[in-house]
């Protein structure tokens, strides 16, 4: 049956929509739903006022992150330690009841599969191409690095789902960014990313589904598209795509939630058929040269607020917009900068490396690589390596690279949110800076008055040798 | 969900281009199992400079907040829209939303115009001294003065909002459609169907 060319998100789209309304509205049928203990508690109360049930139990998997403290959660006889914040520990407690209450799959706290949620997606194969993802959580886009259309939803739409399994909405328009050329060393995916959303702007990508194509990606692995994806909501977009292939598949090929044998095959067939057709279009295009991508670090309070490393901070007069100057001249009377200065001049204090943007395996590797036989500066206070699952931790522990961390002077935590949104006790405190892997920069994101820095591993973890954001090339190969 | 026809009354006009959803509701907040209470944390950080128009006697209890573009953007997090209707508001103005924003806030019956931003900035100057009337069910933004502003709302949107619909209940009643889905589903893509719920750790 001869069809129009299509995109990937379009064949995505097309094979979940249950009813299309006349006004263009569909219902979607949702593949896989992921759940966390802060945007859920209010879904589940709400469904037992109502006396409904949760429709897919078995398409929906439940995993704590966001306000777990990072600090070791067992006490040496085994026994479980309690949350010392009582709220934190109320929507844990929540979760754990719920979960099992509504037949959903719970991994707990102290589970060795453990881990930041859209870590523990991919990784338990639970997360799989050409499905459509959600969770109560913007970065849910992350999951797109394995092809699979997944977004972020508020918990109205997270009680829609378990209750229905569907979602009420309209088509996005398709983004393309393609980016030409080869990134050079040094450089990686999350300089990438931070770099396309200095160019598309926070607002580029909205009402789109961005796909990023071209060689780079194709040449990436999971993790790093996983990264690349992750951001796709800092630049305005709620979901980002990379078509699966065969590294993909290789990495899905085995997970514990995988399909296998007989089914596998199929479910390859089906997935190898949904790149982007010959001839589609895009509503909108946006063309990157990789030779113009350096490691890149942000100087503001908005992720499209970046620079090269070798660059300075710009002056507000530099803008165009008025508006974007007197946002800029906000930034860095919040971040305690002046115009002008070099940004590998600006001293940090604090080095945060985790987050579900930069705390899997290959990010971890990247930082130790840097830290190996190397301390931290004397000014940096506080670093913490945060993995963003507990499978991650072990086969960090298992390559050696926690004993790169500690001694090169920083705490290895268990995994979780962390620093990334400061909900639990892992803070920045006010007026001091840091130099993280997450990526949100806004003012009081890692703890009131604190000020972030969003840079790639490898940069965190030059900045943390050095105590200042520093070009990482110039600590390669060293 | 309460049915939403006009709104009328004061407007804090506060004007501020992207504004977070960390900024309606700092993460610090977000620690509840209840949706109620979390008026008190609204725009914390804005509250706490002086002068601020929340601080304004005027603007006690107004339905209505006017705001900037790409109003709502950054986290998804529902607590926004909870944290504004705590505080009484049932409808923002601004010249765009972020697209979870706009879709949080119709879930919980908070009315979100759109409207070109010299439009907006005509009402952030008459809100200063005086109310301002949206009709909802005639598409248009009033003020006491000659101004009438038409603005665009997704019709099945303004529907429920009228009507006071759950769209959950909606969706149930679509029950058969979605199980012929699911069967369709599962012949053309069944390991869809099958996660296996065991897990241990990758091979
Ligand atoms: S690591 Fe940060 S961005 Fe990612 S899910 Fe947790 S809080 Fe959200």
């Amino acid at each position: 049956m001869p069809t129009n060319p299509r995109t990937l998100y379009e064949k995505i789209w097309d094979a979940h929509v249950v009813e299309r309304q006349e006004d263009g509205t569909c219902l979607i049928y949702i593949d896989r739903h992921l759940v966390h203990e802060v945007t859920s508690p209010q879904a589940f109360e709400a469904l037992r006022i109502a006396g409904r049930k949760v429709r897919r139990p078995d398409l929906t998997l439940a995993v704590p992150d966001h306000n777990l403290p990072t600090t070791p959660r067992t006490a040496p006889d085994g026994s479980r330690l309690p949350i010392a914040d009582k709220q934190s520990a109320a929507q844990l407690a929540a979760l754990e009841a719920n979960a099992p209450a509504f037949g959903i799959d719970y991994i707990d706290a102290v589970a060795p599969e453990q881990g930041i949620v859209h870590v523990v997606g991919p990784e338990q194969g639970f997360s799989l191409p050409g499905t459509t993802i959600v969770c109560g959580d913007s970065h849910t886009a992350a999951h797109g690095g394995i092809g699979a259309l997944a977004f972020g939803i508020g918990t109205s739409e997270v009680e829609h789902v378990l209750a229905t399994q569907t979602l009420l909405l309209r088509p996005s328009k398709t983004m393309e960014v393609r980016v030409e050329g080869e990134l050079g060393p040094g450089v990686t995916p999350k300089d990438l990313i931070l770099h396309i959303i200095g160019v598309i702007g926070t607002a580029g990508g909205t009402g789109h589904v961005i796909e990023y194509r071209g060689r780079v990606f194709e040449e990436m692995s999971v993790e790093g598209r996983l990264t690349v994806c992750n951001m796709s909501i800092e630049g305005g977009a709620r979901a980002g795509l990379i078509a699966p292939d065969d590294t993909v598949f290789r990495y899905l090929n085995g997970r514990p939630y995988s399909p296998s044998g007989e089914a596998w095959e199929k479910a390859v067939a089906w997935w190898r058929s949904l790149a982007t057709d010959e001839g589609a279009t895009f509503d909108k295009s946006v063309v990157i040269d990789a030779a113009d991508v350096e490691p890149t670090v942000s100087w503001g309070t908005s992720p499209e607020d970046v620079v090269a490393i070798g660059g300075s901070v710009p002056s507000p007069e530099s803008f165009t917009d008025p508006s974007k100057q007197e946002a800029a001249r906000k930034s860095l009377d919040y971040m305690g900068l002046a115009p002008g200065t070099p940004l590998e001049e600006v001293e940090v204090e604090n080095i945060f490396i985790g987050s579900c943007t930069n705390s899997r395996i290959e990010d971890l590797r990247a930082a130790a690589e840097i830290l190996k036989g190397r301390t931290k500066a004397s000014n940096v206070r506080w670093a913490i390596a945060v993995p963003g699952s507990g499978l991650v931790k072990r086969q960090a522990e298992a390559e050696g690279l926690d004993r790169i961390f500690t001694d090169a002077g920083f705490e290895w935590r268990e995994p979780g949110c962390s620093a990334c949104l400061a909900m639990n006790p892992d803070k920045v405190p006010p007026g001091e800076r840091c130099a993280s892997t997450s990526n949100r920069n806004f003012v009081g994101r890692q703890g009131p008055g604190a000020r972030t820095h969003l840079l790639s591993p490898a940069m965190a973890a030059a900045a943390a040798v050095t105590g200042r954001l520093t070009d990482v090339r110039k600590l390669m190969g060293e | 969900m309460k049915q939403v026809s006009t709104i009328h009354g004061r407007a804090i006009p506060l004007g501020l281009k992207n504004v977070d959803t960390d900024v309606i509701i700092p993460a610090h907040w977000l620690k509840t199992v209840s949706r109620e209470g979390l008026g008190k944390g609204a725009f914390e950080t804005i509250r706490q400079a002086p002068g601020n128009p929340f601080d304004v006697e005027d603007f006690a209890g107004a339905p209505i907040l006017i705001a900037g573009d790409n109003f709502g953007c950054g986290s998804s997090r529902e607590h926004a829209a909870w944290a504004m209707l705590d505080m009484g508001l049932t409808a923002v103005i601004a010249p765009s939303f972020s697209d979870i924003f706009s879709g949080n806030a119709f879930k919980n019956g908070i009315l979100a115009v759109e409207l070109p931003q010299e439009q907006v900035d005509r009402l952030l100057e008459v809100a200063r001294e005086h109310p301002i009337t949206i009709d909802l069910e005639n598409q248009v933004v009033t003020t006491p003065f000659q101004d009438r502003f038409a603005f665009a709302i997704d019709p099945f949107r303004k529907h429920c909002l009228l009507n006071g619909l759950d769209e959950i209940g909606l969706t149930l009643e679509r029950d058969a459609a979605i199980g012929t889905h699911e069967r369709k589903r599962a012949a053309s893509l069944p390991w869809l169907d099958a996660p296996t719920n065991k897990r241990r750790e990758p091979a």
